[in-house]
């Protein structure tokens, strides 16, 4: 009983933390989708009068389409630079410090200076990238500015930043790869491109499958970068949810509504939060 | 261990030059540019072509940018919402995590399993309702607003709690029958040995504190309580380009210091402690 006791003082602070700021949350959140909040009388329920707004919002549609696009541009891009990059630095034996401390280098700056140096590189005048470009003699681009290329050139500033932690876990998975797979593929007369999809791939599939899983629940949250880099624009190309969100939260003071769009959000990651779970349980066992 | 090329051939060397061209090319000289960039004069930036280094060297960029900006204000700022976040993380998590592993109470694994269970739920989906609770607790333009909030890590709780299941029962006996009550235990036996575990948790603490911009961006309304993440996006537009990308630089050495001190323990807690980042 006394054990209990003690026990129970030294979880006090923890059980109080995330009651008021995880559990309690959660439950509210949902309750407050189907109110209206104005501060000044108690909260009227309106049933499911904040998600009929939603859908009537033309930007609803335009936010889930932008961050779908996203978040397969991230895909396509954030996920397979980092693996190919993890491949090619595991069979390299010089300057493994300096290109794991590179790599990595970006994950450590703050996201706002991360947005505002890229945007400054973006520049269509005397930016970096463009003045690359104009000394090589390629054409150049519009890139933020151009609601064609505003969100390519987002995910290319999202896997600046963030491919240095996909990289180095992938590296450690690899290393985990036993030696004798590869001389025994080398025996069977196997290429390189052979070796990475007979080898290589089925060797780190969980680690693959748990990072991919990870990054769609992160990039389907993305903020900082456009609310910085864009605000949304040109012409709503970079309106995701999450600025929708705090548009409707923070502009509108329509909380209920926001909170409505939340709820649908956590739907749709909860589908991939699940499936994470189920892969990293696999993994354990 | 052996790998997809053999050692020693000619397109190891082309891959490994490849590579360090293509590595400094895409990591170093971005950082490279801005950190030069800021000594040229505003005219000079908006040159085309633009100059390697600067023509006109403007020694005096960083201090003017400090001053124009009074970033030493936010730098403060940023301290005590950062070690603020970590020391109060460190005081709710870790006897937490104590409890749960060592002294296992009842319901132990139902309180585990109800903490894991908000991992599944993206920080982002309690944005509004996270909100107005802080605005409930009157914690707005209170740093309380972004430490309280963060303290509640079930990852680190969950990370903490495997090491320390880890410890020998024997080694806590031992404590017990010389005398040490439960907290002397935590302290002079658990916590020693636990350093490895509480370096990773902690720097990722300070470091997630450090890059945060949502919750410091809805917590500081007011201009001067504000962190250097949210005052410098708040700067952007009007400040001459010379001083915004001093100021970018400054904002980012602590992080770049911390990184290049505590190296080994980042790089190991990133692939040892799952994934996160």
């Amino acid at each position: 009983m006394r054990r209990h006791v003690t026990a129970y003082g030294f979880l006090s602070a923890a059980l109080v933390v995330f009651a008021v700021f995880s559990w309690w949350p959660i439950v509210r959140g949902v309750v407050l989708s189907f109110q209206q909040v104005n501060f000044v009388t108690s909260p009227d329920w309106v049933g499911w009068e904040n998600f009929e707004r939603l859908f009537a919002d033309p930007l609803f549609v335009v936010a889930w389409r932008n961050t779908a696009y996203f978040t397969v541009l991230a895909l396509l891009i954030g996920f397979g630079v980092p693996f190919v990059t993890a491949v090619v630095l595991n069979e390299l034996r010089h300057a493994k410090g300096y290109f794991r401390l590179l790599v990595y280098l970006p994950v450590m700056l703050p996201p706002v200076v991360t947005a505002l140096l890229w945007k400054w590189f973006y520049d269509p005048g005397p930016g970096l990238f463009n003045s690359v470009l104009r000394g090589l003699g390629l054409p150049t681009g519009q890139w933020l500015d151009s609601s064609s290329t505003s969100m390519i050139s987002l995910v290319l500033v999202i896997t600046w930043a963030n491919m240095g932690s996909a990289t180095l876990i992938y590296l450690a998975a690899l290393q985990t790869i036993p030696g004798d797979l590869y001389e025994a593929a080398d025996l069977d007369g196997a290429g390189l491109l052979k070796k990475i999809w007979h080898v290589t791939i089925p060797q780190t599939k969980f680690v693959i499958l748990m990072l991919l899983l990870l990054q769609v629940v992160a990039t389907m949250q993305i903020f900082t970068e456009p609310f910085v880099m864009t605000g949304g624009g040109p012409e709503e190309s970079t309106v995701t949810v999450l600025l929708l969100l705090y548009r409707y939260a923070f502009y509108y003071n329509d909380f209920g509504t926001a909170s409505a769009l939340s709820l649908i959000l956590f739907a749709v990651l909860g589908v991939f939060s699940f499936l994470y779970l189920k892969i990293t349980r696999k993994a354990d066992a | 261990m052996r790998t997809l090329t053999k050692p020693g051939s000619k397109l190891y060397w082309v891959v490994l030059t490849a590579t360090l061209i293509l590595f400094t090319a895409a990591f170093l000289l971005p950082l490279v540019w801005v950190l030069l960039g800021a000594f040229k004069p505003p005219a000079e930036l908006a040159q085309q072509p633009p100059t390697i280094l600067p023509q006109t060297w403007e020694p005096d960029a960083y201090v003017n940018a400090w001053n124009y900006m009074n970033l030493g204000r936010f730098f403060l700022n940023t301290f005590v919402v950062a070690i603020g976040a970590w020391a109060v993380q460190m005081a709710v998590i870790v006897p937490a995590a104590y409890a749960l592993s060592k002294l296992r109470p009842i319901f132990g694994n139902v309180i585990m399993g109800l903490m894991l269970a908000t991992l599944m739920l993206p920080s982002t989906a309690v944005l509004v309702p996270v909100y107005l609770t802080l605005t409930d607790l009157d914690l707005l333009n209170n740093p309380a607003g972004i430490w309280l909030p963060a303290a509640a890590n079930a990852l680190n709780v969950y990370l903490l709690k495997r090491f320390f299941d880890q410890i020998p029962e024997e080694l806590l006996e031992a404590a017990r029958i010389d005398g040490a009550n439960t907290w002397t235990t935590l302290t002079r036996i658990v916590l020693p040995i636990s350093r490895p575990i509480l370096a990773v948790v902690s720097i990722f603490a300070v470091v997630a504190a450090w890059k945060d911009f949502i919750w410091p961006l809805l917590v500081f309304p007011d201009p001067a309580k504000q962190t250097l993440s949210v005052a410098l996006q708040r700067f952007a537009p009007d400040t001459p380009i010379n001083l915004l990308l001093a100021g970018l630089v400054l904002a980012s050495l602590p992080m770049v210091a911390l990184f290049l001190a505590f190296q080994r323990h980042i790089l190991a807690g990133l692939t040892a402690g799952g994934v996160k980042g």
